[in-house]
């Protein structure tokens, strides 16, 4: 290992103060004993347990929740759906126009997006509210999965599923038998970022909600128009502490997945030497 | 045991017999890629338990047969009739033929034991015969012990051997193997190549394999089809194609030889006189009778030629005198490089039988090189 210098210290400390500083500030004042969010009273957990208390906020979390399950798991079948489609028959005509729009949502900004939905919406006469706003974030994180799951199978061997094929097994049965289960760790770490995008989308959510359906982040972007409370920072917390939980979760399959496999292969080429 | 297997193997040669019907016929099939013929108005018979090679450098169109054979490439235009039927349109899932993939493409999320049972889940097969099958197997290829263990918890040369039980399990009729052996090292690739061939004879499998290496081809198969640009250049058994090659091509691709380019000067009986453009007079035995003028190359192989001290005394049909120009000391046998009074450089290999010998030759010796008129073969071009 190389000795770290004062300037490598330095840019460090910089540059994940500038990332991490204010969502520190944001944890540290959630557990602040005054009402007043800039001024430090001293350590409690109180406004924790009266969100337990406020219905609105619980109303929306769950409608957040509810959302994201479904919303993230139908995107990541879409999703994958295309990745195959687009690796695995590389030779069809329009193929890089069809990637380029499947990738072009990623890069759309969100008002665009929500505004188009929006209009859709309204033309086709769907009542907006719960369904509209799963409906769009379908459409806006399953181009995410498609990118996750498409840099899997670039790297899958596919004489394997050629192997299937000619040991019998039709295109679909070696799809569900061989395919899926090589890519799956790539699938739900697909799912965990869809859910987690879905989580926390506002711009999109606002264009798309309709009554009685009001997202967790809606809730809070509209309280804080009338000052931030500290509870506010409570259920911030907690909404970094799940999506924190997701990443971890995900690069932790990946990684133990490589681990396990690293080892056991060290393991096969022992036995022979 | 063995000696009935080589009994079996000694007078197999179904494609000498005009009665014997093909069980494999490639009837005029090209492959095109856009504008690339990787396979060219390409016919072959392959006949039942018989194990064929398809011999040729990389991008030859060999594996592109295979593949067609297997069912993931339709051909362009032409047929492949499999024990009476036409293969066109049957996808590979349907198709009597297995593959032994040239990565194996061992399913890394199953056990040896779930691979190799795969194929026959696809047939229904009921459970206990599938156990029983599998164990079969699993003993055959000697890895009853590793029957839990996943893929890349294995050598590769036991990951070969899964390979191969697996595409086994189902007693295909034909199976096709794509550079089976080229990911294994030397010692484990001889040994291998005579468990197949072991294998093949006990099973009575048709056996199709597609191979760049030549001495693996020579080794294993009753019949080599040579292959070059998309197109077969010759199908012999490997002794035919070794001794008596039907082109240029075939004559350098296999072994070392020495090519002598030149006309036909005359007709003497069952021989030709030709001479080289160096000049050198040659007297080679030929079925055929090109007209004099012709053009003609004669090729040697290295083995054939002798070298002496002393000018031979009961004069073979060719000598020539040259110089020890370089030598290649391999072992079990010494590789000379006779420089010939034209200039002309010509390769001569001899056995070393004895471990000492008392006055090698040596660099710059003046020699003579001989060789008889049937000890090489007249080309056309």
């Amino acid at each position: 290992m190389e000795k770290w210098s004062r300037f490598n210290v330095a840019s460090v400390v910089l540059g994940f103060g500038f990332l991490y500083l204010p969502i520190v500030l944001l944890v540290i004042f959630s557990f602040n004993e005054s009402k007043l969010v800039t001024v430090w009273a001293g350590f409690s957990t109180k406004w924790y347990s009266q969100l337990w208390h406020n219905q609105g906020l619980l109303d929306a979390a769950w409608v957040t929740i509810r959302v994201g399950l479904l919303s993230a798991t139908c995107a990541t079948v879409l999703g994958t759906l295309a990745a195959v489609a687009l690796v695995r028959y590389s030779r069809f005509r329009g193929r890089v126009l069809f990637s380029g729009m499947v990738y072009a949502p990623l890069v759309m900004p969100e008002v665009i997006t929500g505004l188009s939905l929006l209009l859709l919406f309204v033309a086709i006469g769907l009542d907006r509210g719960f369904w509209t706003i799963t409906l769009a974030h379908i459409t806006f994180t399953m181009c995410f999965v498609a990118v996750v799951v498409q840099s899997r199978l670039l790297s899958f061997d596919q004489s394997i599923e050629e192997a299937a094929l000619d040991l019998g097994a039709t295109p679909v049965r070696t799809f569900f038998a061989i395919t899926l289960p090589v890519i799956a760790p790539a699938v739900f770490s697909g799912w965990v970022l869809a859910f987690t995008l879905s989580l926390d989308d506002l711009v999109i959510s606002s264009f798309t909600t309709g009554p009685g359906a009001t997202t967790l982040p809606m809730k809070i972007y509209s309280q804080v128009r009338l000052g931030v409370t500290p509870e506010i920072n409570a259920i911030c917390t907690i909404l970094i502490g799940i999506v924190a939980l997701g990443v971890v979760v995900a690069s932790i399959v990946t990684k133990r997945r490589e681990v396990h496999r690293e080892r056991d292969e060290r393991a096969a080429i022992a036995a022979i030497g | 045991m063995m000696k009935s297997l080589g009994s079996i193997r000694r007078s197999f040669a179904p494609w000498a017999d005009p009665a014997s019907k093909p069980f494999i016929s490639v009837k005029n099939v090209t492959k095109k890629f856009g504008d690339f013929t990787a396979v060219d108005d390409l016919s072959l018979n392959i006949y039942t338990r018989e194990f064929f090679a398809l011999l040729g450098a990389s991008g030859c169109g060999k594996s592109t047969l295979l593949r067609m054979l297997a069912g993931f490439e339709q051909p362009t235009s032409g047929e492949i009739i499999l024990d009476g039927q036409n293969l066109a349109g049957i996808p590979p899932y349907r198709r009597p033929v297995n593959m032994m993939f040239q990565s194996y493409a061992l399913f890394p999320h199953m056990t040896v034991e779930n691979n190799i049972a795969f194929g026959l889940k696809q047939d229904g097969m009921p459970k206990p015969e599938i156990a029983e099958r599998v164990a079969q197997m699993l003993k055959l290829v000697k890895l009853e012990k590793f029957a839990q263990r996943r893929p890349h918890q294995l050598s590769g040369g036991q990951r070969q051997r899964v390979a191969l039980a697996r595409s086994i399990a189902k007693r295909p009729k034909v199976l096709l193997l794509d550079e089976p052996l080229g990911a294994l090292d030397k010692k484990l690739r001889e040994e291998t190549q005579f468990e197949l061939m072991d294998l093949q004879q006990e099973l009575g499998l048709t056996f199709v394999i597609v191979t760049h290496d030549q001495e693996e081809a020579m080794t294993m198969a009753d019949r080599i089809a040579v292959m070059s640009h998309g197109k077969v250049v010759q199908v012999a058994t490997p002794a035919e194609i070794y001794e008596a090659p039907n082109s240029r091509f075939v004559a350098d691709f296999i072994g070392d030889v020495n090519l002598f380019d030149g006309t036909v000067i005359g007709v003497e009986g069952g021989s030709l006189r030709i001479e080289t453009t160096s000049g050198i007079q040659l007297r080679m035995a030929s079925p055929e009778k090109p007209a004099s003028g012709a053009k003609a190359a004669v090729a040697i192989r290295p083995e054939k030629i002798r070298i002496s001290r002393q000018p031979p005394d009961h004069a073979p049909v060719n000598t020539a005198e040259g110089e020890i120009w370089d030598i290649g000391y391999l072992g079990d046998m010494t590789v000379f490089h006779v420089r010939l009074k034209d200039g002309k450089v010509v390769k001569a290999s001899s056995l070393n039988a004895v471990r000492a010998v008392e006055d090698p030759l040596g660099y710059d010796q003046q020699i003579w090189i001989s060789f008889g008129e049937d000890a090489g073969v007249v080309l056309k071009d």
